[in-house]
């Protein structure tokens, strides 16, 4: 069975702060292990678009479909559980939480003791230095071990499609490094990955596919590697010209 | 001695505002609302453990009746939280800050008006416009017990008991379990909490519903101690109990009981050891209030060590 299958499709989405529109009728579909990348500059929506998927945001119209059920009208304390996990832009660790703290919550929807065990072991395996200060307040945390605590966190809720936005931001390129490493890693785990991402090479590397966006709509999709190399994302986002 | 007679009435006045304390810091480390009638919540306990005590019959007066008043002001207090969070704060949840705050003032003269005039219209209730007396409950209410030349009022001994088995149990609660871990979430990234499938609305019940309950045994602990009580107890009692939280730091729980404490004890010594210090009895903890503001806004506990790198 090479079919793939979707996991999460979007259709005409339109969502507004107020009276402003910040996206404008988009629509794409992520299929199942994949890595799909959006990309686009600050303020073109992407962010809106993945707290709109969690249920942090309210979509005016529009329908978003997850794993076959639609999920655009229900609350965001219920979406984790379907496992659907955002680790959020800024990372947003509970800073005054310790590390395994922290971690403890991002199963909090769960109620799988041994599984929630499991992937404890799991996290603090990917990221060792987790481990080594689990009784720590996150707060006292670096921009990187931050992330890593964030993406660690999302992994305890088991997700079948885990969406990151920008999981590189702020981080040192040896950081980075890392960070696009372990989304990799999660592919191969079986882990579908919606991936937002200022760092266009970086992203588009590891991508199945990527959608580009600019200011609420979709102008451009194709395969990672076609993204990669054409002219209109070189000129925009790699900083060629 | 009459120091250390003035900070013994202190603790005991102090417990009672430390437990009606917590009550504004839980609701405001959740939703940074100063829920100005939490001290109504207070009231209502008082009045709720009294209606327990009416409706059983023969006006029983044994320590057993202690509990069970004890419960039923609880289930009074948290009803009336709940509703108030319900009906007047949950639609104003995503207004400016002004317009609860107003609201809750508005809920606190509400109650006030409300308990004042139905009261006594209930039949076999006593008519609540003015003081109504509370029974006095065997074992905890009554003559004052001697201890090497102090007076040690009963009921100090059971509000101070149970500020103890309250503070254990917060402890329990908030650092222990996994509602309190929730809770601690909430109160620092409300939106995170509910990414990590947190529901905040329940969890904003339960920082309402647990300030209730302390309120409720409170309510109890003011009425055995005055031997009455009234409509508008919850007025005063409420705003030194919000001092104290101020000075605590407010939606900081521990620093609640310490500012519970330190403004009974402050207000007690300065009333009985100041010459005319009773007649400024209800400045105290508007001073210290106002000192606080001023020098230490974040309050005796309130600095936040670490936060976001």
């Amino acid at each position: 069975m090479d079919r793939w299958v979707e996991m999460l499709e979007i259709k005409d989405l339109k969502v507004a702060y107020g009276r402003v529109r910040a996206v404008k009728g988009v629509s794409f579909t992520v299929e199942e292990g994949q890595i799909v990348c959006l990309l686009g500059t600050n303020g073109a929506g992407k962010t809106t678009t993945l707290k709109t998927i969690s249920g942090l945001l309210r979509a005016e119209s529009g329908e978003i479909w997850f794993d076959g059920r639609r999920i655009d009208a229900q609350p965001a304390h219920e979406i984790v559980g379907l496992g659907l996990a955002h680790s959020p832009e800024g990372r947003r660790i509970f800073p005054r939480l310790t590390v395994e703290d922290n971690l403890r919550l991002g199963a909090f929807a769960r109620k799988d003791k041994a599984g929630i065990a499991k992937d404890l072991q799991r996290a603090y395996g990917l990221f060792p230095v987790l481990y080594e200060r689990r009784a720590q307040p996150a707060g006292t945390f670096s921009g990187g071990e931050q992330q890593m605590l964030a993406i660690g966190r999302s992994l305890l809720s088991h997700p079948r499609l885990l969406m990151l936005d920008e999981p590189s931001m702020g981080l040192s390129p040896l950081m980075m490094q890392r960070i696009m490493t372990t989304i990799a890693e999660l592919q191969q785990e079986g882990v579908t990955i919606l991936l937002v991402e200022q760092n266009a090479q970086a992203a588009l590397s590891l991508a199945d596919y990527g959608y580009v966006l600019e200011t609420g709509v979709i102008t451009l999709e194709n395969t990672g590697r076609a993204l990669l190399s054409d002219e209109r994302v070189r000129k925009a986002y790699l900083g060629e010209d | 001695m009459i120091v250390l007679q003035a900070m013994v009435d202190g603790l005991s006045l102090g417990a009672l505002y430390a437990l009606i304390a917590v009550g504004y810091t839980v609701v405001y480390g959740i939703i940074q609302l100063i829920n100005f009638a939490h001290g109504e919540v207070f009231m209502v306990g008082a009045f709720g453990s009294m209606t327990v005590w009416l409706l059983v019959p023969g006006q029983q007066l044994g320590l057993w009746m202690l509990p069970i008043m004890l419960i039923g002001g609880m289930v009074a207090s948290v009803a009336i939280a709940l509703l108030m969070e319900r009906v007047a704060y949950r639609p104003l949840r995503n207004s400016p800050r002004l317009a609860p705050l107003i609201t809750a003032i508005g809920v606190s003269v509400f109650l006030q008006e409300f308990v004042r005039l139905f009261y006594g219209r209930i039949p076999g209730f006593p008519d609540a416009k003015a003081n109504v007396t509370f029974p006095t409950i065997e074992g905890v209410t009554g003559t004052a017990i001697k201890l090497g030349g102090l007076d040690i009022d009963r009921p100090t001994i059971f509000t101070l008991a149970a500020l103890i088995v309250c503070t254990v149990f917060l402890y329990l609660f908030v650092n222990k379990s996994r509602i309190g871990r929730a809770m601690q979430a909430t109160s620092q990234d409300p939106d995170t909490a509910r990414l990590m499938g947190i529901n905040v609305d329940r969890i904003i019940m339960i920082a309402f519903a647990v300030g209730a309950v302390l309120a409720a045994i409170a309510g109890t602990a003011q009425g055995m101690m005055n031997t009455n009580i009234n409509f508008k107890m919850g007025f005063i009692a409420g705003l030194k109990a919000f001092s104290a939280a101020v000075l605590g730091g407010i939606g900081n729980i521990w620093g609640a009981l310490v500012g519970g404490l330190v403004i009974g004890v402050l207000e007690s010594l300065a009333t009985q050891v100041m010459p005319h210090g009773s007649a400024w009895k209800d400045v105290w903890a508007f001073v210290v209030l106002i000192l606080i503001l001023v020098f230490r806004p974040q309050g005796l506990l309130g600095a936040r060590v670490v936060d976001r790198a």
